[in-house]
């Protein structure tokens, strides 16, 4: 598309392309030169930028649902009814090593962004394939540990404790599991069709999701491991 | 258009009627101080708001009519649109009602608190409720009665209901004594009231549980000190005695369950069923302790 | 193979949902034959199920919360029939276990199957024409929003021929709606039902915010956006806020139900408080996601019909916003009766009257709007003044019950239940039709027939004081919500009117049914040929009746507040003589095909068919990447085309076609 916008009214005149205040800026410069616009034929919309913000308020409302997921766990942490508690659960040292896989990748995820605007195509799927390998590597930690917690009796149908844990972190769990689905996705994608603006467009929004779900780790980790343990 | 007004009118007097019947109703007429509290600030607080949004609603319908459009004679700006006198008191008005309502619901959610007990000379009884697939199970710790769908006080001493359920969520509401409060599974809430006058009064569960949910309404008795001795000396001498097997069997769902006495209640009945120990179906091990629904264990 | 579903969860023994079903079959069969016989299968599928078009998709969402609302009004002459007979000796026509289904069902598809698709149905239509778009952010998350919507009604629906609704009340307090007390389908029906159709309501709201902040055409500022934008904008933030609390919230009754834990229930731990609380949290701003898109149409409604701008913008939209903000500090007063102490419940009482403040204004506001006007009482008008009486009515006996004292005795009465129904039938239901009504002509091309617009509207205004003056007075008289027997003689003769003022509510609906007839018999005497019938003072107002698909051939500029107003004061003539290519969103199939098998899923979810829920999950998310790899998706609109399309609306508006 065009990068300049014409702007009609018995002939022409060029204005730059923008949103709509900087589009009234520009009149209040033509209003003074006694040249009035009524209309413009064409109206320009930056496409990338509308579908970021988009994914932005996406995320903002599944932070929101984390918040609802965190506040039950916050309510229900100490209803252990008998059962086990955190501090008797959980495994710090294995935690730990899960987290640095997560915050690893998180990096690895940035590196690919780097590579994707420095237009290295090859470099932009190489760092997405080893985010995906440590994002693997992180949701099979979790599913282990989730695993040897049913074998040992502390499956989440045993206390609204137990409920509220495994519904917390699964749910993180099975953001990172869509989030693998998406990288597999784009680096088919970017194989395929090479670094395209929507392939782009597309890849800041799994950056952005995997930054959000790092965040959200982080504070899985200190509210549920570090003060789980620490009580 | 005529027909339909001509229609209207006669129904008119229909729902007038109606209204007059709801000023004869339960809320307005209350039989205890507490009712007669919480109605005074219905009161209060409707005058208050009549006040404006009386004037309001007769201003709705003068600017329009007076403004219609075959009203020529009527002053047009078709350019008026914004005055800060007319902003700055359009905003003070509601803010000046909403503060002295405001200051209403602080003091009168203290004052009035169902938690809070009724201050009196004469000594409170303990009415422990339980709210059950679908009747009211009413004990008297210091008496060991119980009673089912029918509770009896002396007039003009308060009683202290200590409120649990035994299944899901109710309200225990006795409209004309006042304040209602939930009812829930292990947790306990309480009720204070007093009524100033005998009578029996209608009691509910105000907060829908299931299919027998119309029919689990007992009955307040508000009676003399001799009438209430009276009474408790009828349920003492029940030969139906309220023991684990006998609760076990009222536990189970039934619907309009007719007035029924216990005497010689196991002792701690009431703290049992608030711990989950006879919740059937349920895993019974391991219920966890009993909260008060104000978070204090 | 076919999970908990038999032959035996269709109740072939009870006559009443038989013949609903047989009904509801017939008119489904009915519409089928129609479009079989017109032949306008492809056309249907092709212009408007697939549509990205913002403009179709809100009139599917207005058809579908027309159907709704003839449904759920089915339930409430049903529930007041059966209270107006079921006194004393007289149990009435249903039985409990049919009449809580009813209750729970009428909740439900009243608010997130009827007030929901109207609003989201007007916003899709109006909104991006108010911004002087082309169309919204993203158009085909648009249409894949809608048919979720549309699988959630679906889904209650089927509910209704195959197994039982939800008999726990629209909002399915715990411990009722567990597993223990609630073994049936019914609540599994209510939570995918929400579930599907509560991730299209996040996604409307994700797209329209996208839309307001990106889409406005040139020189409209934030303060230049019409107040029913920013009602709109509002509406919007409050569903990216609340609507994911209800998916936890339900998704961990889920938990509870499905796998056995314990958030909710009476044991192990489980808190039936959290969910009360977590369910308001949602559940009070969605009134306000139900009112503010409406007191934004009355804003438009009334500066038009007076002839004047809006008396104090600034105020108006200030108003909005502090609504919108308050309406997320007030959850905990709809259970003051929970026993949380006095400081508590005296905070939320005041808070949500605070709330009266902004609303006060925006009335006061409306009044000041028409004062110094020249007020045509037009049907669209009409709505609106019997809003401003009902509202504020409603308002009051609102703010009545956040006393948390005069709570402990009306919660949960019938008093609350005329409360509820006075603020959204007065508010929400008044300021939808005054909203169809006023942008019918803007939608479809033709003006709605007003003499039956007026009757509709005397049917309704009247109808709703006879139905819920009575509930008033039974509230106060201490009769609660959700009984289907009583044994009071004094509430019968209340019921009874209460039943009368349904009756005539009917007959203001069966109105608006001929009103839609006779309008489409009539639709050329009807037509709108100047694209302006009530000298509107918005861009939409600008635009052809009904608008092109691309809607602005020129992006118009705007300069004040009431855009089209001011380019008719300076004479401003939007036509010109040159054309270029505008580029369109294709339709697609995509949403159609993922919201059909995430109602597969659900269904599949409900009777626990394993296989098919993995199968339609599966489909879903394949159909998803699919989508990802598809790039054709876009075209352009040539300038010829274009050009011939305007040329034939100057010949229309000119009288000469």
């Amino acid at each position: 598309m065009s990068n300049e916008t014409l702007l009609m009214q018995n002939g022409s005149a060029a204005l730059k392309p923008g949103y709509a205040d900087h589009a009234a800026d520009a009149l209040r410069g033509l209003r003074q030169s006694g040249d009035a616009v009524d209309f413009q034929v064409e109206h320009h919309h930056d496409v990338a930028a509308t579908i970021q913000l988009g994914f932005w308020i996406y995320l903002m409302s599944d932070c929101l649902l984390f918040s609802g997921l965190f506040a039950t766990y916050a309510v229900l942490h100490g209803h252990t009814a008998g059962g086990p508690s955190g501090a008797q659960l959980f495994d710090l040292p294995s935690v730990l090593t899960e987290t640095m896989f997560l915050l690893f990748s998180s990096f690895t995820c940035g590196l690919a962004t780097l590579a994707m605007n420095a237009n290295n195509r090859n470099a932009t799927v190489g760092w997405l394939g080893v985010t995906f390998l440590l994002g693997a590597g992180f949701v099979t930690m979790e599913v282990r540990e989730f695993a040897h917690m049913v074998a040992i009796g502390a499956g989440p149908s045993h206390s609204a404790f137990l409920s509220s844990f495994f519904t917390l972190v699964a749910t993180h769990g099975l953001h990172v599991t869509c989030g693998l689905i998406f990288m597999v996705v784009m680096m088919v994608a970017v194989l395929r069709k090479g670094l395209t603006e929507t392939n782009r467009a597309r890849l800041n929004c799994l950056s952005l999701f995997w930054h959000f779900l790092d965040i959200i780790w982080v504070g899985v980790f200190s509210l549920v491991y570090l003060f789980g343990v620490a009580h | 258009m005529r027909n339909f007004w001509s229609r209207f009118c006669r129904l008119l007097p229909l729902a007038a009627t109606a209204l007059l019947a709801g000023c004869h109703g339960a809320l307005l007429h209350p039989a205890g101080p507490i009712g007669m509290a919480e109605r005074s600030i219905i009161y209060t607080a409707t005058g208050l708001m009549l006040v404006v949004v009386a004037p309001v609603i007769v201003l709705v319908v003068l600017v329009a009519w007076h403004y219609r459009a075959s009203n020529t004679k009527a002053r047009y700006e078709p350019e008026w649109s914004h005055s800060t006198r007319i902003e700055v008191v359009m905003w003070s008005i509601p803010v000046v009602i909403v503060s002295i309502l405001g200051v209403i619901a602080w003091r009168s959610s203290h004052k009035l608190d169902p938690f809070r007990h009724i201050a009196s000379p004469a000594q409170p009884i303990h009415v422990e409720a339980v709210a059950m697939d679908w009747k009211w199970l009413f004990i008297y710790p210091d008496l060991h009665i119980a009673s089912v769908n029918e509770v009896a006080m002396p007039v003009g001493v308060p009683v202290v209901f200590h409120i649990t359920s035994a299944t899901v969520m109710n309200s225990f509401f006795i409209p004309r004594l006042g304040s209602q409060i939930y009812a829930m599974a292990n947790m306990q809430t309480s009720d204070n009231l007093v009524a100033s006058r005998t009578g029996t009064f209608r009691g509910i569960s105000a907060n829908f549980s299931g299919d027998g949910f119309s029919g689990m309404t007992f009955k307040a008795v508000s009676m003399s000190p001799a009438d209430f001795k009276q009474w408790v000396a009828k349920a003492s001498a029940s030969s139906q005695h309220l023991d684990a097997a006998q609760y076990v069997a009222l536990d189970k769902p039934s619907e309009n369950v007719p007035v029924t006495y216990y005497s010689q209640v196991m002792p701690n009945l009431f703290e049992q069923i608030l711990a989950g120990k006879f919740r059937s179906g349920q895993l019974l091990a391991s219920a966890s302790a009993p909260a008060s629904a104000r978070g204090s264990k | 193979m076919f999970g908990k579903l038999t032959l035996s969860a269709i109740p072939f023994n009870v006559p009443i949902v038989m013949g609903a079903v047989a009904f509801m079959v017939l008119c489904v069969i009915g519409v089928l034959a129609a479009i079989t016989y017109l032949g306008k299968w492809k056309y249907l599928w092709t212009e408007w199920l697939t549509s990205v078009d913002h403009k179709k998709i809100g009139i599917m969402y207005m058809i579908l919360a027309f159907i709704m609302l003839l449904r759920g009004f089915a339930d409430a002459i049903m529930m007041r029939s059966q209270q107006a007979l079921s006194y004393g000796s007289n149990m009435g026509y249903l039985p409990p276990e049919h009449f809580d289904q009813v209750f729970s069902a009428h909740g439900t598809i009243m608010i997130f199957f009827m007030a929901m698709p109207f609003i989201i149905g007007l916003m899709n239509c109006i909104l991006p024409l108010q911004i002087g778009a082309r169309d919204v952010a993203f158009p085909l998350l648009n249409n894949f929003s809608f048919w979720l919507t549309a699988a959630g009604a679906v889904l209650v629906n089927v509910s209704l021929a195959i197994g039982n609704f939800s008999r726990a009340g629209w909002l399915a307090y715990p411990p009722l709606s567990e597993l223990h007390f609630s073994p049936g389908v019914g609540v599994d029906y209510y939570i995918w039902a929400l579930q599907i159709s509560g991730i299209g309501t996040t996604l409307t709201g994700v797209n329209f915010i996208a839309t307001i902040l990106k889409m406005r055409a040139p020189g409209m500022t934030m303060t230049r956006m019409p107040v029913f934008v920013w009602a709109s904008l509002c509406a919007s933030v409050l569903i990216v806020v609340a609507f994911p609390i209800l998916t936890v919230t339900l998704g961990l009754l889920t938990m509870d139900r499905y796998l056995g834990m314990h958030f909710f229930t009476n044991s192990l731990g489980g808190d039936p408080m959290m969910y009360i609380n977590l369910i308001w949290i949602w559940g009070h701003p969605e009134v306000y996601i139900l009112i503010l898109p409406l007191f934004g149409v009355f804003s438009e409604i009334v500066p038009t019909f007076s002839g004047k701008p809006l008396f104090g913008y600034a105020s108006m939209v200030y108003a909005t916003m502090a609504i919108a903000v308050l309406s997320m500090l007030v959850w905990l007063h709809h259970f003051f009766t929970m026993g949380a102490g006095p400081a508590v419940n005296a905070f939320y009482g005041i808070t949500t009257m605070i709330i009266a403040v902004p609303t006060g204004v925006k009335i006061f506001n409306w009044i000041f709007t028409m004062y110094r006007g020249r007020v045509r009482f037009d049907t669209p008008m009409l709505w609106t003044i019997g809003f401003l009486i009902t509202f504020t009515i409603g308002g009051m006996s609102g703010v009545l019950l956040a006393e948390p004292p005069a709570d402990f005795v009306l919660h949960n009465s019938l008093f609350l239940i005329a409360h509820f129904h006075n603020v959204i039938i007065g508010g929400v239901v008044f300021g939808v039709f005054a909203g169809v009504s006023y942008w019918f002509p803007k939608i479809t091309g033709f003006r709605l027939h007003e003499g039956l617009g007026k009757l509709a509207f005397w049917f309704w205004f009247v109808g709703f004081y006879v139905a819920f003056m009575p509930l008033y007075a039974l509230g106060l008289m201490g009769a609660t919500r959700r009984m289907d027997h009583y044994n009071v003689a004094a509430w019968h003769p209340l019921f009874i009117i209460a039943a009368v003022g349904a009756g005539i509510i009917a007959l203001g609906i069966g109105t608006q049914v001929l009103q839609l007839v006779v309008t489409f018999v009539q639709r050329e005497k009807l037509r709108d040929t100047t694209g302006d019938p009530w000298n509107g003072r918005t861009l939409e107002w600008s635009l052809p009746s009904p608008a092109p698909a691309y809607n602005f051939a020129r992006i118009p500029i705007v300069r004040e507040r009431d855009a089209y107003w001011d380019m008719k004061k300076r004479g401003v003539d939007l036509k010109g003589s040159t054309f270029v290519p505008i580029h369109m969103p294709r339709n697609k199939a995509t949403g159609f095909i993922m919201a059909g098998c995430m109602f597969v899923t659900g269904f599949a979810l409900v009777w626990q068919i394993w296989w098919l829920v993995i199968a339609g999950f599966a489909a879903t998310v394949a159909t998803l990447i699919r989508h990802a790899f598809d790039d054709d998706r876009d075209y352009h609109i040539g300038a010829d085309e274009v050009r011939k399309s305007e040329a034939l609306y100057d010949r229309v508006k000119a009288g000469s076609v």
